[in-house]
């Protein structure tokens, strides 16, 4: 898979995560990145194009990041799509959870570009220059 | 003021510095905590969160426009598209993220808390309501482009 062509989908409440994290995925080559600021405009994006990476963040209003985890991991057509859980919540505790739930790696916030981009190569086994 | 006070300070303020380091890319000096009388915010945008667990407690960070500006623009270049609402949602973003490594670090002391999402307040002389009959202890902190706060009060601690 080229750099070039990976779409990623990220969803966060706060807009100012989406803009930073947009913005780092875009300094290493990623164009094709939408974005949704909670599960249920998520799942609308999930439901009408394919993904290779869903960043997600953990504490939202309404449907929390969990259980939209929970919900992708539970449909059949978007069970394999990948996730990576953005949290602000530095537990271990919660790391057991969200990989029990189906995420395949997880971020602590604040996290450097250098970090997600080594989080994103791991889980979509590329290799980015950063 | 109490040892006890400067002890739980300073989970916050390392907190307080790696988050505003690793995402704004500024340097914040940290000044002497202290007992804050009276509600009013020290700065003109302002973000409360509370907590629950061991002990129930609110903290909140408050900023300065002048040094709101400064961060937000450091955090988002070019991307400021209405800079009232950018700056309420750094603000709070902020906040979730300070309150999450500020826990991290109580939690090695022993005292385990849960977050509520923030609630962002706008405006001059605005009040930040944290637990009644609680010490409110405040940490100002330094950057190139002006001061901002680190507030937070827990029972036990009137």
């Amino acid at each position: 898979m080229k750099i070039g062509d990976i779409k990623i989908l990220v969803v966060d409440d706060f807009s100012t995560m989406r803009k930073i994290i947009k913005s780092m995925l875009r300094r290493v080559g990623i164009k094709s990145i939408d974005d949704a600021e909670d599960g249920k405009i998520a799942l609308s994006y999930l439901k009408s194009k394919p993904y290779n990476l869903i960043i997600l963040d953990w504490n939202m209003p309404n449907m929390s990041g969990l259980d939209l985890l929970r919900s992708i991991k539970s449909d059949e057509t978007l069970k394999n799509v990948p996730v990576l859980m953005v949290t602000s919540e530095a537990k271990e505790s919660q790391v057991i959870i969200a990989v029990q739930a189906g995420a395949s790696s997880y971020i602590v916030k604040p996290f450097t570009e250098a970090t997600l981009i080594k989080k994103l190569c791991t889980i979509l086994k590329i290799e980015v220059q950063t | 003021m109490h040892e006890d006070y400067i002890t739980l300070a300073k989970p916050f303020i390392q907190a307080t510095q790696h988050v505003i380091s690793t995402m704004a890319f500024v340097q914040a000096t940290p000044g002497k905590p202290y007992v804050k009388k009276g509600l009013t915010a020290p700065g003109d945008v302002s973000a409360i969160i509370g907590f629950t667990g061991d002990r129930n407690g609110t903290m909140a960070l408050s900023f300065t426009k002048k040094c709101a500006i400064f961060i937000l623009k450091n955090m988002l270049g070019d991307d400021i598209q209405d800079i009232v609402q950018d700056i309420k949602e750094t603000v709070g973003e902020l906040t979730n993220m300070i309150s999450g490594q500020s826990r991290a670090n109580l939690s090695q002391m022993g005292i385990n808390l849960q977050a509520s999402i923030p609630t962002i307040i706008l405006g001059d002389n605005h009040t930040i309501e944290h637990m009644k009959q609680c010490t409110i202890v405040t940490t100002p902190f330094n950057t190139s482009s002006g001061d901002f706060f680190v507030e937070f009060s827990l029972e036990q601690l009137a």
